[in-house]
């Protein structure tokens, strides 16, 4: 085995070891069978193709309907080692490490009786990585690296890469990448948008649009024994006082988003052992995207303004106490070996210790650029947690350097809308990932990303990134993702990092065989959910 | 040969003899509180939230928009007569600054949409026929809407926003302004002294804003004087919804949203505060509407 291509897999374990996982009381019990799980989601799903959608509102009622190639390993999901859940063991890399065979189980049944083959599980990596025309994937970017996905026979996977590439395993364990019906798909490419067919733990029973998702036990799961619940219901709570009293009051035994501080401590207080609450750091953070295109945003100077405005270190402590938010980094998640240290953080314009230095920079950069009592519109999502709250925060932190803001808080749909059309000043929006491997998440700061919505230019970034994903040597990719980041948030001010998220599961106790990931995104399939009434 | 036109005169001391005295503004303030006690607290209430709104700088101690997390929602004191948010900012503050958004958008949009109302409803009246029969049907499919439904429809289209929110006040509450004056309107069309209007030929124009509106005020001056504590009601629903003013802005309605929720049960006041506000100042204006109406409406003198 070539270690160098395993090595931010590995890095990616490494820093998956140090996740705070406070509070978890798991217990080496043996599960019972039996019961229906209600758990409130607060969103709902735009369609019901996971290849195109990018939200959690989606994985939480959905997942549990379908079958994965490979996944974070579900018993120990903080280790970042992936296992297989539809082939029959990890492969090895071949040629070089381009090249890898995957074995298909024998006997998986798609939920309409159809069996699941090799077949299947290459049209649906076909209509992920290489979408027909009309159909949306979001994770394309994430498969540059493969060069074709084929399967000889009914058992064999095999995917070819242009180059090695250590972002290709995790790319690979993407919760969204669910295996369809090869048949369903010939019929319809569109068929999945708006249908629910897999092989997962379980059947889909019922949706009623806005009010909840219903699943039953699949009998032929090809996990022994599992899952260990009857059936599931996903009651769709959009609103965070309606998810945590039904919390509270026993009609739903969780939400597996995460919920603010002062929420857990309610459900604490009131619950007592009735409550179980697990926490951890979160793959996810607020991205502040100025519009290039928009003056005075198309000046470096006015950008960098808006970062040096912002006093992180101190927002970090007074946001943590009211909202989802805590931990001040750069662009990779806080804590993996790629991370920025915080003396290294400290070099960077919005990161310097001496908040008063660096906001008289600010009112300087404002003034030489010409719009010393700067005005403009904070483009929002209408979702407080945590939205505007943080949006809130900022344009306090802004008028204290003479910069005036107003907030437009928008649905999802206007707000999309607004960004893609680049019909905005500022916005806030957020790169959340599922598996952490940085060297992909960072890509969304790439000029040619499809969710980079500030409209910038340069080919600078782009040679970068493509140079750190090519090298398997991990000082050379620090090296790399230190100029990658340096340019991104302080020489070019292209976007800039807000705060990192912080994830707060509250639960019933009765519900055991669930471990929280660094993502919302992850472990979300319940096969090993039981409850313990 | 022109005839020369006989004049008639009376004496001065003969006229004063048949009017009554005409009282004075501030008699006429005490006749209205005597009257109409209700009314008078009524439009203390609204007199209050005026001068609150107008020197809200000069009554309150801290920025409104200002974060203190030192201050964190901190429970009514001599520092904080009503308490601190989760952002840490003076209740007491957000309130008084909250009636200038409260008091913008209640009378821009009543009085805007009561006016569009009163000059629709009086030229229906005037004009009738094809033309009466199109308004009044436009505006029967308006009020088929609840107000509230209405807005949010509106607020969807313009989006949110000060500005947005007003005319998405503004507009329902055209038609039930027209429909009031229209109605008065229709007896005032039929007045001898609109005939000899017509008959002097004078222009539709003239008649309309120098004889019919007049006659009709008292009606539009209620209808709007009640939409005043409506609209500020619509604000605060909206706004609690998400769709108004957004934040920083200090606004009742949206001081009820978020943080109030969340925090209501450790920290009431972030939430009680503003909802008497709202409370209060809807009833306010209610009770002064109805005591308008009573005192301008003859009928109800008899």
């Amino acid at each position: 085995m070539d270690m160098r291509r395993w090595t931010p897999s590995l890095l990616a374990l490494a820093a998956l070891a140090i996740v705070p996982f406070a509070s978890s009381q798991i217990e080496a019990q043996t599960p019972k069978r039996g019961g229906i799980l209600k758990y409130v989601v607060p969103g709902e799903f735009p369609t019901m193709d996971g290849h195109r959608e990018n939200t959690f509102a989606l994985i939480h009622p959905l997942a549990p309907f379908y079958s994965v190639l490979i996944r974070v390993d579900p018993d120990n999901p903080n280790s970042g080692t992936y296992v297989c859940d539809l082939c029959t063991e990890m492969p090895e890399p071949a040629d070089g490490g381009k090249t890898y065979t995957f074995k298909i189980r024998k006997g998986v049944k798609f939920h309409d009786g159809t069996g699941l083959t090799a077949k299947d599980v290459e049209a649906s990596f076909q209509r992920i990585i290489f979408p027909p025309t009309g159909v949306l994937s979001s994770r394309v970017a994430q498969f540059t690296m493969v060069d074709s996905v084929t399967a000889p026979d009914d058992e064999t996977l095999v995917f070819k890469l242009k180059y090695p590439s250590g972002a290709f395993i995790p790319a690979l364990a993407t919760p969204y990448n669910f295996i369809y019906s090869k048949a369903k798909l010939d019929a319809d490419q569109h068929w999945y948008e708006k249908n629910v067919m897999g092989s997962g733990p379980f059947i889909f029973e019922e949706w009623q649009p806005g009010a909840f998702v219903k699943g039953k036990r699949n009998p032929d799961y090809y996990h022994p024994g599992k899952p260990y619940l009857d059936g599931y219901e996903a009651i769709i709570a959009k609103t965070q006082t309606l998810r945590v009293q039904a919390i509270r009051g026993d009609q739903a035994a969780t939400e597996f988003r995460g919920i603010p501080p002062k929420a857990r401590d309610d459900l604490v207080a009131a619950l007592g052992k009735d409550i179980t609450v697990q926490e951890s750091d979160w793959n996810c953070v607020l991205i502040l995207s100025p519009n290039h295109k928009a003056k005075p945003f198309d000046d470096p100077r006015v950008r960098r303004a808006l970062s040096l405005a912002l006093d992180r270190w101190q927002g970090s402590k007074d946001l943590s106490r009211i909202s989802i938010v805590k931990a001040v980094g750069g662009i990779v998640f806080p804590g993996h070996p790629l991370a920025a240290t915080k003396e290294e953080l400290e070099q960077i314009a919005g990161y310097w210790p001496d908040i008063n230095k660096s906001r008289a920079e600010a009112k300087r950069l404002l003034k030489e650029a010409g719009v010393p009592d700067l005005k403009f519109t904070l483009t929002n999502r209408s979702v407080d947690q945590p939205y505007t709250i943080v949006g809130t925060w900022m344009i306090d932190q802004w008028k204290q350097v003479g910069i005036t803001v107003e907030q437009k808080v928008e649905a999802d749909g206007p707000f999309y809308e607004s960004l893609k059309a680049g019909k905005f000043e500022v916005g806030l929006e957020f790169n959340c990932q599922s598996v952490v491997n940085p060297l992909v998440d960072v890509s969304k700061f790439r000029p040619d990303a499809g969710d980079q919505y500030s409209q910038i230019e340069g080919k600078d970034l782009v040679k970068l990134h493509e140079a750190m994903n090519r090298t398997a040597d991990v000082a050379e990719q620090r090296r790399l993702m230190r100029q990658y980041e340096k340019l991104i948030l302080d020489e070019q001010a292209n976007n800039f990092v807000t705060l990192w998220w912080y994830r707060i599961i509250a639960h019933r106790s009765y519900m055991k065989g669930w471990k929280i990931t660094p993502s919302h995104y992850l472990n979300q399939d319940l096969s090993g959910v039981w409850i313990d009434k | 040969m022109a005839t020369p036109m006989a004049t008639v005169t009376r004496p001065a001391a003969s006229a004063a003899e048949e009017a009554p005295p005409r009282p004075s503004w501030l008699g006429a303030l005490w006749q209205f509180c005597r009257q109409n006690p209700l009314g008078a607290v009524g439009g203390i209430v609204v007199i209050i939230m005026i001068g609150m709104a107008a020197f809200a700088d000069v009554v309150t101690f801290y920025d409104p928009t200002r974060n203190n997390f030192g201050a964190m929602l901190e429970p009514p004191s001599t520092d904080y007569w009503l308490g601190t948010d989760q952002f840490g900012r003076d209740l007491y503050s957000r309130i008084v600054h909250g009636a200038r958004t409260a008091l913008l958008v209640g009378f821009v949009s009543a009085f805007v949409g009561g006016t569009v109302g009163l000059i629709l409803g009086v030229a229906s009246a005037h004009f009738g026929g094809r033309l009466d029969l199109i308004l009044l049907g436009i505006m029967d499919v308006l009020m088929a809407f609840p107000l509230i439904i209405l807005a949010l429809a509106m607020v969807s289209i313009f989006g949110t926003g000060r500005f947005n929110v007003i005319m998405a006040i503004t507009i329902p509450f055209i038609p039930r302004c027209a429909r009031v004056v229209r109605s008065s309107a229709l007896a005032v069309r039929e007045m001898p002294y609109i005939d000899a209007a017509r008959a002097c030929g004078f222009s539709h124009a003239r008649i309309v804003m120098r004889h019919m509106v007049p006659n009709v005020f008292a009606p539009y001056l209620v209808v709007t004087t009640a939409a005043v504590g409506q609209a500020i009601l619509l604000e605060a629903s909206l706004s609690f919804l998400g769709l108004g003013v957004q934040e920083p802005v200090p606004a009742w309605g949206l001081m009820l949203r978020g943080g109030a929720q969340d925090f209501a049960e450790s920290a009431p006041w972030v939430a009680v505060f503003p909802g008497i506000a709202i409370s209060l100042a809807v009833f306010g204006f209610n009770l002064f509407g109805d005591a308008l109406r009573d005192w301008l409406d003859p009928k109800m003198k008899i």
